[in-house]
């Protein structure tokens, strides 16, 4: 699916990226544990998250994230977005919570992504 | 003020002659935190080498950047990539691991809350260190400061 | 839709079945920041986290929530345990990871409400 979907399955703001909305996301992962991030997720993924600060976007830089969904509404500082245009990452708000969030995006079809959990490939 | 220290100028990075290069990474500065990774990051994929080494790399050098900046008072990342190998140093002065077995369970965590609302402190970064390094080096010393070496094949 | 089904339907291992298994599930809320959840989730809220320390139940019992889902086959701390069997909270651990279990519960809530 498009990034173009995922923000209108979302209602979602975008932040930073309107010239990426055509970019194809099929996983995401959701977590505000950064180091959680940094184990499982995918590159290409979607990031679901609560967090806004720098160090979100920073993960994401790491791990060649494909978008950043912040969750509740929330928005990142300027700062932060300083950082995510230098880096080209992004952002989109929406005002659902993570589970709800996931739960569209799971409904439309987008999968969810365990890069090193062994049993991750046994799922249906 | 973040301060840029270059130990060794970059030199090409052919197969024979090893680059080199230092960070410096401030303790408690979380503003910065993630800088050194991010540019330890483009340098690796300006050379060219396979994007999952290049990821592998910036992760555990990642990790090992926050635990500085949440934990030490400061230290100093040594990248060094030779034709087979990346070697990512970490290197603090602050007050060390007294437990390390302890410290490196899945889920043991010091970090304040402070450093948990920003998304770390899960107790899991050094065991992501460990599992995206081929090869795995740790000690510390006591009011000092800890050690870490991580060495990922290029291939 | 309540606990009993949640596990049956999504073939969660109970590790803390203490609490009532009957108790409806009215909504989901998944996170890891305590300070977060605190504020945010709501009564009869299944909470999907792969936080395993015993905050967590202090959490969720504060905040009434229906049960605790550790996911990515996250086992609950020892005295997260004790605590839950104190507090009468069930944990239920899936293997899945946050966003795909979360997709699943969502759904299974949407069908059955
Ligand atoms: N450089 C360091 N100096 C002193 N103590 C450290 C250092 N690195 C790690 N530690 C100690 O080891 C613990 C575990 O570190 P680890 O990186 O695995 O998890 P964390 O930093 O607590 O959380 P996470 O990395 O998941 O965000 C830390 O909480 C801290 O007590
Ligand atoms: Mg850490």
């Amino acid at each position: 699916m498009k990034l173009r979907e995922v923000k209108e399955i979302l209602d979602a703001e975008v932040i930073i990226g309107e010239d990426k909305l055509d970019l194809e996301v099929k996983t995401a992962f959701g977590a505000d544990l950064m180091s959680d991030v940094l184990a499982f997720a995918k590159a290409g993924s979607l990031l679901l998250t609560g967090l806004t600060n720098d160090q979100v976007i920073r993960t994401a830089d790491i791990l060649d994230i494909a978008a950043i969904i912040m969750v509740r509404g929330k928005r990142p500082a300027s700062e932060a977005i300083v950082l995510a245009k230098g880096l080209k990452i992004p952002i989109l708000t929406t005002k659902y919570i993570l589970f709800e969030t996931a739960g569209r995006l799971y409904a439309k079809g987008i999968v969810g992504c365990l890069e090193k959990v062994d049993n991750a490939s046994g799922r249906n | 003020m973040v301060v840029w220290k270059k130990l060794i100028t970059p030199v090409d990075a052919t197969d024979k002659t090893p680059y080199q290069r230092s960070f410096y990474v401030e303790g408690g500065n979380f503003t910065y935190a993630g800088i050194v990774s991010t540019s330890i990051k483009s340098i690796l994929k300006q050379m060219g080498l396979p994007a999952d080494v290049v990821r592998k790399a910036a992760i555990v050098s990642y990790e090992s950047e926050i635990n500085i900046v949440s934990y030490a008072k400061k230290g100093v990342i040594k990248l060094t990539v030779d034709s087979q190998t990346i070697q990512i140093e970490a290197i603090d002065e602050g007050p060390g691991i007294p437990n390390i077995d302890l410290a490196m369970q899945e889920g043991y965590s010091t970090a304040d809350q402070k450093i948990r609302e920003m998304g770390f402190g899960a107790g899991m970064g050094l065991c992501n260190i460990k599992n995206y390094s081929d090869t795995f080096n740790i000690s510390s010393e006591i009011g000092k400061g800890a050690f870490l070496k991580m060495i990922i094949d290029r291939h | 839709m309540n606990i009993e089904t949640i596990i049956k339907e999504l073939n969660l291992k109970l590790r803390s079945a203490t609490g009532d298994l009957k108790k409806n599930i009215s909504g989901g809320y998944t996170g890891d920041l305590l300070s977060d959840v605190m504020a945010n989730s709501h009564e009869g809220d299944i909470w999907i986290t792969r936080q395993v320390h015993q905050n967590i139940v202090a959490v969720a019992s504060l905040k009434d929530h229906a049960g605790i889902i550790l996911i990515n086959s996250c086992e609950p701390a020892k005295d997260t345990l004790e605590r839950a069997a104190q507090e009468n909270i069930p944990i239920m651990v899936s293997d899945l990871s946050a966003f795909e279990l979360s997709g699943k519960v969502y759904d299974l809530l949407a069908k059955k409400d």
